[in-house]
């Protein structure tokens, strides 16, 4: 590599209390280069961004871009010095116009006029150039997850950023979507910009970047050329050590426990088709927003759907509730722990038996039994290997991979005859995956039905039986999960059935 | 740049010691502005004890004054608890009275005095509670924000009330006066003590706080609701009912201001005016947050801003400083509680 | 009947509808203000008495009009500081600081006041702003005494609705309040400081907050009283909301409440002893009710209103 080092970071070291986020870490980015930075959740990846980009001081080292010194903790000389940066959680305002988005604060403040028909022209000929089309007036807000992504790095290149900085920057596309990004940033790339992404996609690393960084636990492990490494590698140098995720093991299904006949949810699903029988796993996949929320919601018994019919053991359901579908024996992990799993301010005990509050074991003439609740959440976390807590903390000083733990234990423990477990192990770092993984596996082999909603192809290839596709609210016929591999599970995300069949 | 992270443990002793910090630093600040009066500082302070504890009358005084903060302090306490903005419970406090004046006159109830008294105590509470559940219905029907609308109803309730005393209420013996037909004999609480006006209400007062201690912190509703306020996400995909809760609350909240109105009416006047309240309803948020909304709290947080007001008016008599003293002190309390809150709750980091 | 129309051909309704709507007018303006950036004020009741009465001291011991008017809204500011600073840094509840701000704001106005000016029998006064006469305009017939015989603060109102408009869809400084409102994220993506300019607005709301409360004791009366304001802040908020955060449509929306708070005020004459006043009283704040239930779906309200910035956290 002969090109120049456009920005290197230094002796990088932040602190959260005790938990030190990056530890010491140094690494270059050379002009024209795409460099993966690979690493699991927690590893500190997403921190050491937002110390590059001035969302947070470090508490020692710098940060040098085009051999000046940038400011710690000034989000404005970062982009001054021509760094941009894309989240991973768009940072977009979804009631104002694409213009109004690019031009925020490129102006002095106090300035008049928003010279808004010279930053069109000059959107429009970036978008040219880059080959990220977008229409400068449409609401952000009515844009698809694809445009707005081109927003984002739209919005970087305006302010003529000369480094490019994408946090988990295919999280939310498909299979299809996320190869065409990498195809434009590797053009962007050969035009002469610098780009650092992050991800923990393995296959994605490999096949886009020249170099790779691994991180873990806060500090760089490893430091490769994507052509002298193997898939392999990556992910015992990211883990820090061998884990292997449990296999599933075929076995007979048993009888339909859930079916699902042309199920309509107010124009947010259309016509849905499907059965889950006892002892067997059928994954739901598809790019998130294309109507499985709705989905989850009306196998837990959330919502009513406005058409069709859904039967639970043979019969219909005919007022669904969730503590009706509690009771039936429906165990529900929903797609936000934090948000619908658990309430955080409550005790461990409290969100383990809140769902049951009212049966008679948990609770006798309107008085909670809070010794058969503190019982109950300690079975559940012996079992289960509930960490961090005991049965009276306060949920939300536990991780997310015990919070999830907790939340599956709950259900499981009751030996649930089906199972509505959404995107289970999103965000979990690997060795919680694998006991997700693993206990998702061990309800089946007891011959629980599962209903498994996810995103993350790896994961409905080792946990699902059968696969069917979730796109724009419609369901793809199902194909026996032998016959998948990533290609044609990603046109069937991109709802192209046919071609994929 | 300042970043705020949360403690994993509040001890005790914060907890304990964020309220009565927020206390020194209010009586502090307001120092200033008894200074500003001319009037030496701790001799004010030492004035307003006396006035509200150095004699029998003034203890009587300060304990008549604390029954209805206990209440609408409760009130406000559970409502904020399940995140319902009732900033109403002036309004629900004025039509409680007027309810227990008007069920209690010669023109209304006829029944025995054992069974007069819950029943005009029960016909206030319905009154406050029916004015709460308006805004919860605009809520839940239209997504209304209630806390404007509970705040307006204030001012249409005080209307309405005026409008009442004027009207079909109005006391024909009261020389012209704007007050309401006074409650019969039978309808006046019991006093506690003789020759005080301290009335049973106060134990009335205290008893609910303790019932609705042990209903938040024993029952699958206390559960529920505490769950709804938390997290009205996760609650709903628990299967509890937001609406169902809300409305038990509303009627809880309501009628804990209702009553305390018509406890003002049965145990202190026997009669409304449009200045039967100072503000109870107001201060009954300032009451609340003071307790950091816990039931048992209320009682003392209620306590103190009674003994403030009491020994204001007396403190202001002799040494001229303005009783507003005492709202000044109540609200600065409110403020530095908030942020002692946070401090306990919080660490600060650059 | 006849009569109930008449009072729409009068004048006199009209200028009083101009004068009932300035306080509110300002007072929309500033709530307004501080919840496109994403900050709910409830100080504004209390900001409001606070303003009307230190506005009316000023005067009263011997400063200028205008000098009123510019105390009252550095007053204004010290106390949106104060809001903004535990709401903002600190990310405390907004609707009970509001609400501990407006509680301290109006007991320290009655501390103050009866401090200086000690109990009689009737308050003392001030010379309020007098009416200007605009030259040409207030000649015509009707419409000079209807619309341009009005004080300096309302015409002033009126101008800073539109500058209002303006600032905020049209320059850098609007788009910046707009888009820390919608995703702080956002902002602070695009190297605008969420809370700085949040405290910003909240100071200059609760300025405008503040001039508004002065405009009762400078203008439309002459003296300052405990209780004046009324609920005139309560009712601003409900406004804010009726004009879906949109200045113009606040304009609109706060000279439609004055006509129907001044035809009420006028009916109740008219009708007299038949329907209790307090009926006709209580109008404006049913009024306030109705147009937050018209509104309340429809309203496209700040996507991050009420909503806490913290750096690093989504």
């Amino acid at each position: 590599m002969s090109a120049p080092v456009v920005l290197s970071l230094e002796g990088i070291t932040k602190r959260f209390g005790s938990l030190t986020a990056n530890d010491d870490v140094t690494l270059e980015l050379r002009q024209g280069e795409l460099l993966a930075l690979l690493g699991e959740n927690g590893a500190g990846k997403t921190t050491l961004m937002n110390i590059l980009f001035g969302h947070y001081t470090a508490d020692s080292g710098r940060v040098v871009a085009f051999g000046q010194e940038l400011p710690p903790g000034k989000p404005r000389a970062a982009i001054a010095a021509g760094i941009g940066m894309v989240h991973q959680h768009f940072a977009l305002a979804a009631n104002l116009s694409v213009i109004e988005n690019v031009v925020a604060g490129t102006r002095p403040l106090l300035s008049l006029g928003l010279g808004a028909g010279a930053a069109r022209k000059r959107l429009v000929e970036l978008s040219a150039r880059f080959g990220l089309a977008v229409d400068p007036d449409a609401r952000v807000g009515d844009l698809s997850v694809g445009e707005r992504q081109r927003v984002e790095i739209l919005k970087a290149l305006y302010r003529d950023a000369r480094i490019l900085i994408l946090d988990e920057p295919t999280a939310v596309l498909t299979h299809q979507e996320a190869e065409q990004l990498y195809a434009t940033l590797r053009g962007m790339a050969a035009l002469g910009l610098s780009i650092i992404f992050i991800s923990h996609k393995l296959h994605e690393v490999m096949a886009a970047a020249d170099r790779v960084v691994v991180l873990r636990g806060g500090k760089v492990v490893a430091e490769r050329a994507a052509s002298a490494t193997s898939r392999e590698e990556l992910a015992e140098l990211m883990v820090g050590r061998r884990v292997a995720r449990p296999r599933r093991e075929s076995q007979e299904p048993g009888d339909i426990v859930l079916e699902a006949s042309g199920l309509d949810a107010g124009g947010r699903l259309k016509g849905l088709d499907f059965t889950v029988r006892a002892g067997e796993t059928l994954g739901i996949i598809g790019v998130s927003g294309n109507g499985q929320a709705t989905l989850v919601r009306l196998a837990c018994g959330l919502e009513k759907p406005s058409a069709g019919r859904l039967m639970l053991y043979g019969k219909p359901v005919a007022d669904p509730n969730p503590r009706g579908f509690v009771a039936a024996g429906v165990g529900r992990v929903p797609e936000d722990r934090n948000g619908d799993g658990v309430v955080g301010e409550m005790a461990l005990w409290e969100n383990a038996v809140l769902e049951r509050l009212r049966e008679p074991r948990f609770s006798r003439a309107g008085f909670v039994d809070r010794a058969a609740g503190r019982q109950f959440a300690r079975s559940v976390i012996e079992r289960f290997d509930v960490r961090g807590g005991g049965p009276d903390s306060p949920i939300r000083l536990l991780s997310g991979g015990n919070v999830q733990k907790l939340i599956l234990g709950r259900n499981l423990a009751e030996a649930p005859k089906l199972l509505v477990a959404a995107q289970p192990t999103r965000g979990l770092d690997e060795g919680a995956v694998a006991s997700v993984h693993g206990e998702i596996l061990a309800a089946r082999a007891a011959g629980t039905a599962v209903l498994l909603i996810s995103e993350d192809l790896d994961e409905v290839l080792a946990l699902a039986d059968r696969v069917q596709a979730i796109v724009k609210g419609r369901l793809s016929p199902p194909i026996p999960v032998a016959a998948a591999d990533p290609r044609r599970l990603g046109l069937m995300m991109a709802g192209i059935w046919e071609e994929a069949a | 740049m300042i970043r705020l992270d949360r403690r994993a443990h509040v001890s005790l002793a914060a907890r304990i010691g964020a309220p009565i910090a927020a206390v020194i630093v209010a009586l502090a600040l307001a120092g200033i502005l008894i200074a500003l009066a001319g009037a030496p500082v701790l001799e004010a302070y030492r004035r307003m004890l006396i006035g509200a504890f150095g004699s029998r009358l003034s203890i009587t005084e300060t304990l008549t004054r604390t029954a209805p903060l206990i209440l609408t302090g409760l009130a406000a306490a559970v409502a904020f608890r399940a995140r319902l903005w009732n900033i109403g419970a002036e309004g629900q406090f004025l039509v409680g009275a007027l309810a227990a004046a008007a069920l209690g006159s010669q023109h209304g109830l006829h029944l025995p005095a054992p069974l007069l008294i819950p029943a005009l105590m029960l016909g206030g509470a319905v009154a406050g509670a029916l004015l709460l559940l308006g805004p919860l219905m605009l809520r839940l029907r239209f997504g209304v924000d209630e806390v404007v609308t509970t705040l307006l109803l204030n001012f249409v309730a005080l209307l309405f009330v005026s409008m009442m005393i004027e009207g079909v209420l109005k006391d024909p013996l009261a020389f012209g006066w704007p007050q309401s037909v006074p409650v019969v004999g039978d309808a006046l609480l019991p006093k506690l003590l003789p020759r005080s006006r301290l009335h049973i209400g106060l134990l009335v007062a205290v008893g609910l706080a303790l019932l609705v201690a042990l209903v938040q912190a024993r029952t699958v509703f206390g559960m529920e609701s505490r769950a709804a306020g938390l997290n009205p996400a996760a609650a709903r995909f628990a299967g509890i009912g937001l609406t169902r809760i809300l409305v038990l609350v509303a009627c809880l909240s309501g009628g804990l201001a209702g009553l305390a109105g018509a406890i003002e009416v049965m145990g202190v006047k026997g009669y409304v005016t449009t200045d039967l309240s100072p503000g109870f309803g107001y201060t009954g948020i300032v009451v609340a947050m003071l307790a950091a909304l816990d039931p048992i709290g209320v009682v003392f947080a209620a306590l103190f801003v009674a003994t403030m007001f009491v020994g204001a008016d007396s403190m202001s008599r002799a040494l001229g400083v303005p009783s507003f003293i005492a709202d000044v002190i109540v609200a600065l309390s409110l403020l530095a509680m908030l942020v002692a809150l946070s401090l306990a709750n919080y660490r600060i980091r650059r | 009947m006849m009569e109930a129309l008449d009072i729409f051909a009068s004048a006199g309704l009209w200028a009083a509808v101009l004068r009932i709507a300035t306080p509110l007018i300002f007072g929309t303006l500033g709530a307004l203000i501080c919840e496109r950036s994403g900050v709910l004020n409830l100080g504004i009741e209390g900001i409001m008495t606070f303003g009307a009465m230190i506005g009316w001291m000023t005067v009263y011991h011997g400063g200028g009009l205008w000098a009123g008017i510019a105390v009252a809204a550095l007053s204004g500011a010290m106390f949106g500081l104060l809001h903004a600073a535990m709401t903002v840094p600190l990310g405390l509840s907004q609707h009970v600081t509001g609400l501990g701000i407006t509680l301290f704001a109006s007991s320290l106005s009655y501390y103050i006041f009866r401090l200086s000016i000690p109990v009689s029998g009737s308050p003392p006064t001030i010379v309020p702003f007098q009416p200007i006469a605009i030259p040409g305009l207030s000649d015509i017939p009707f419409l000079g005494e209807a619309l341009f015989s009005q004080t300096a603060p309302t015409y002033l109102a009126i101008l800073l609705a539109v500058v209002a408009a303006i600032a905020l869809a049209r320059t850098p400084l609007g788009l910046a309040v707009r888009i820390v409102g919608e995703n702080p994220h956002a902002a602070e993506a695009q190297g605008i400081d969420p809370i700085r300019l949040r405290i910003g607005a909240v100071v200059v709301g609760s300025a405008l907050m503040a001039v508004g409360g002065a405009f009762l004791t400078l203008s439309a009366f002459n003296s300052f009283f405990p209780t004046m304001v009324q609920g005139r802040g309560w009712v601003c908020i409900a406004l804010v909301v009726f004009a879906s955060w949109k200045p113009a449509r606040a304009l609109l929306g706060a000279l439609l409440f004055a006509l129907f708070d001044a035809y009420q005020l006028r009916l109740s004459h008219v009708v007299g002893k038949a329907i209790p006043y307090q009926l006709f009283l209580m109008i404006p704040y049913l009024m306030s009710i109705l147009a937050l239930l018209v509104m309340a779906r429809r309203a496209r309200v700040p996507q991050a209103l009420m909503q806490p910035f913290r750096r690093g956290e989504r």
